[in-house]
């Protein structure tokens, strides 16, 4: 038998299919490389904000500010960019050296004042917040020669434009694969998720890997507020609101437990793709209103948690049968 | 001496957990450590585990003077614990688990096939043929002991403490478990046993140390000792110096009162074995046994504090349900448990508001006690129970133990119960209210009410019961009553061999 927690990896993968035949059966021209080039590109941001989502999660957190700070990294380089004469690789480093010690902070002080990161996050997304409005309430339109290159794509057979941020998405999941996985920081992300007292004792240093877990995260966010302004040409202080829930949702539809401890890096890609698969079946149908993706998506992340409940309770009774 | 402690002394808040202990631990030895709740056992594993710091004595390991100050620091010194609560991750796999902070790495990245590798020769020689690529979680609880047994073992390597390994592992696995302890000793580690199961420490352990009050009282080869004695060492009776506590041998025609309630073949597995018992209007039974026997889970299955998996009950007038606390509170049960101050007392209500509690919340929540009834219900058992107190406002968290104890009897009087189970009523009274509450139990049962009482004090549950049932390892073995009820032959009743010791878990 396979482990039980490939079940809920299984779930994800089976709903997506059904996901695809549904579309493939009303709509077979939908199966296009335009289809597919847009569908990485619409979702890049929330599936980059998705991996770092990931981790906190698996670890038994939570980040609550992450859609917050892709706001403020979007108003963050229009901003600079207008005002100053930098490179976009320039500012790009520097916001995400921003981000990232953002996260960090905030995964220091979840350890240091034994605080649920529902608290702290919930705290740096109105900071995050403030501060891009801070910088601008306007939309700030970005005009550089830089981000012409950046919005570049490779022309796929059948007209399909596989952008740079589409691909960048790709090989974030990658490297987010082989941090959970292959790395001795992924095992302890697992095992935190696991039990935090348990951990302890087997030797993971608390303090740094919760600091880690959070920076991670914040780096996370920085990368996709990068690739939401080249997506949109533009920093907006009230854009990507709710987006964290919105990543939350991927990642519990990718079939990771929300409690923590158990789930699958490739399961989160997979929860994304879906979302956006629902939202191009509404598009296609042309009636439907676009809150349907909102409904279909709470469907399913209900149905996803009742799964996770109905195995942990099948895993409990075939424990006591196995005593007895 | 692979292990040498010498004149260990720890103390918390000024009261001696240890004083002046000597301890040693030979290469290739099972040496068990005994004795009750508080007798110093797991301070003494956490000074050795570096989980507590001592405040006086040495601690020897090969020769060398040791001082260790975390877990990991005594983990790296040679000295591994594995726990009760199996300290492992069910959610990684066994390999994850085993290999867990020094995985095999290539190009920074873990090597996943070096890793199951790893594993497997860690495993080996252990006698589990498991996949580690499963989930610990999916293992028995003892499959996942062993685990950590062996990753304790490869960490550590001189000293291991099994701190009760075998609580929640049947009798075959409490043998696959002991083949293990067996081999190792035999590969010379040295190995100490914390059990509440004789049986398993006679069949195991080649030496015995046995603590009370933070003092060790013995250690003698285990061969020689002899099992009588080793209880009376652990409860501190000596048989000698009997006391004929029971006053006057109260009424031994209570048998022929009508039965209030009768148990038959309540039980859980892994808990407790199932058992018979009758109850007679107005009666007292005791239960002795030592930590751990069973004796307050028999307690909690009759209260439906965990469900019993077997058996019914039945009051005179048919059966009763009893699968949950709120139906044995409705059956006209009532429990003073045993850890009052997490279990039994709400320390941020007032006196007044502890004792009503119960009673509201039989009533439900739609119907409150008025006031006035409530300030007379606190006036009243305030006064009989003599609770010292300046009045029924107070806070029963600022009341003394034995006063805080009163108050939880007053909450179940105040529902006049049937039948009342008290868990320790006497633990962490001073002597003076000691006194008292086993002057109210006995008056309780004049009134009718039947009573089960759990002590450790031996005299004293002599001299409020009127039957005595012993518990040893999560069986009930003897029933006292009248003449037979002494500490003498309550000891050798806890202390008599099993017929069949492997099966004791």
């Amino acid at each position: 038998m396979t482990n039980a927690r490939l079940l809920p990896l299984f779930a994800t993968i089976a709903i997506f299919m059904l996901a695809l035949v549904i579309c493939f059966i009303q709509f077979p021209n939908m199966f296009s490389t335009r289809v597919l080039g847009n569908l990485l590109t619409d979702n890049a941001y929330l599936g980059i904000v998705a991996v770092g989502m990931t981790v906190v999660i698996l670890a038994g957190g939570i980040d609550l500010s992450v859609g917050s700070v892709i706001a403020f990294s979007g108003v963050f380089i229009a901003v600079v960019l207008r005002d100053t004469g930098l490179h976009p690789m320039v500012v790009f480093a520097m916001l995400l050296a921003i981000t990232t010690a953002f996260g960090a902070a905030m995964g220091g002080l979840v350890h240091a004042l034994v605080m649920p990161g529902f608290i702290v996050t919930l705290a740096g997304m109105f900071l995050a917040r403030g501060a891009a409005y801070m910088l601008s309430i306007d939309s700030v339109p970005i005009q550089h020669e830089f981000y012409d290159v950046l919005q570049s794509y490779i022309l796929l057979p059948g007209r399909g434009r596989l952008t740079l941020i589409g691909i960048t998405m790709l090989v974030v999941f990658v490297i987010g694969m082989l941090i959970v996985h292959k790395t001795r920081f992924g095992t302890a992300v697992y095992a935190f998720g696991g039990g935090e007292a348990t951990a302890r004792l087997m030797g993971v240093r608390q303090g740094r890997v919760t600091v880690m877990i959070y920076a991670f995260s914040g780096f996370m966010a920085g990368l996709s507020g990068i690739v939401f302004s080249i997506y949109t040409g533009s920093g907006y202080s009230l854009a990507t609101v709710g987006t964290e829930l919105t990543a939350i949702a991927a990642v519990v539809i990718g079939g990771t437990l929300l409690t923590g401890g158990a789930g699958y890096m490739f399961g989160t890609f997979i929860g994304v793709l879906t979302m956006g698969l629902i939202q191009v079946y509404i598009v296609f149908d042309g009636t439907l209103s676009s809150w349907w993706t909102k409904i279909v998506i709470g469907a399913l992340v209900l149905a996803f948690i009742l799964l996770q409940k109905a195995l942990l309770h099948l895993a409990r009774r075939g424990n006591e049968v196995a005593y007895a | 001496m692979l292990l040498t402690v010498k004149n260990l002394s720890k103390s918390f808040l000024g009261s001696r957990a240890l004083d002046a202990v000597d301890f040693d631990l030979a290469a290739g030895e099972v040496h068990a450590l005994l004795g009750e709740n508080g007798a110093g056992k797991s301070t003494l594993i956490k000074c050795l585990t570096g989980a507590y710091h001592r405040d006086a004595g040495t601690i020897a390991l090969e020769g060398e003077a040791i001082d260790p100050r975390s877990t990991s620091q005594a983990q790296d010194l040679g000295i591994g614990t594995v726990y009760q609560e199996v300290n492992l991750l069910p959610n990684l796999t066994v390999a994850q688990n085993l290999t867990f902070g020094r995985e095999p790495t290539r190009f920074g990245l873990i090597d996943a096939r070096a890793r199951t590798r790893l594993a497997r020769e860690m495993l080996d020689g252990y006698g589990l043929d498991i996949d580690v690529n499963r989930d610990l979680g999916a293992y028995s609880v003892a499959i996942q002991q062993i685990v950590a047994i062996a990753r304790a073992v490869s960490l550590s390597g001189k000293v291991l403490i099994l701190d009760e390994p075998t609580a929640s592992l049947d009798a075959r696995e409490v043998e696959m478990l002991f083949k293990v302890v067996r081999d190792l000793r035999d590969r010379g580690l040295g190995i100490v046993f914390i059990s509440h199961f004789l049986d398993q420490v006679f069949t195991i352990s080649d030496r015995i140390t046995v603590l009370r009050n933070g003092r060790r009282i013995v250690t003698e080869d285990t061969a020689r000792i002899d099992r009588v004695k080793l209880i009376e060492h652990m409860l501190g009776h000596a048989l000698e110096s009997e006391v004929e506590a029971r006053a006057g041998a109260a009424a031994p025609e209570k048998g022929g009162r009508p039965i209030a309630f009768s148990f038959r073949n309540i039980g859980r597995q892994g808990v407790i074995e199932p058992f018979d018992l009758d109850i007679h209007e107005g009666e007292v039974v005791g239960l002795a046994g030592l930590l751990g026997s069973g004796r307050t889970e028999s307690a909690e299955l009759l209260y439906g504090i965990r469900t019993a998996q077997t058996g019914e009950a039945r009051d005179a007038n048919g059966p009763i349900n009893i699968r949950n606390p709120r139906a044995a509170i409705a059956a006209g049960f009532g429990f003073a448990p045993e850890d009052r101050k997490t279990d039994g007392i709400v320390a941020d209500l007032t006196i007044r508001e502890n004792i009503v509690l119960a009673l509201q919340a039989s009533k439900g929540w739609m119907r409150p006690i008025p006031r006035a009834e409530q300030n007379r219900l606190a006036d009243e058992y305030i006064e009989k129970l003599d609770i010292r107190t300046t009045g029924r406002e107070k806070l029963i968290g600022e009341l003394s133990g034995g006063n805080q104890q009163k108050v939880i009897l007053a909450r179940w009087l105040a529902m006049n119960p049937r039948f009342l189970i008290l868990d320790e009523p006497t633990r962490g009274i001073d002597v003076g209210a000691h006194a008292e509450i086993v002057r109210l139990i006995r008056a309780l049962n004049e009134k009718g009410m039947s009573l089960l009482v759990i002590s450790s004090e031996l005299e004293e549950l002599i001299a409020v019961s009127d039957r005595i049932i012993v518990v040893r390892d999560r069986r009930h073995v003897a029933e006292l009553a009248g003449d037979q009820m002494t500490t003498d032959t309550i000891v050798r009743a806890i202390a008599a061999p099993d017929a069949n010791p492997e099966e004791a878990a």
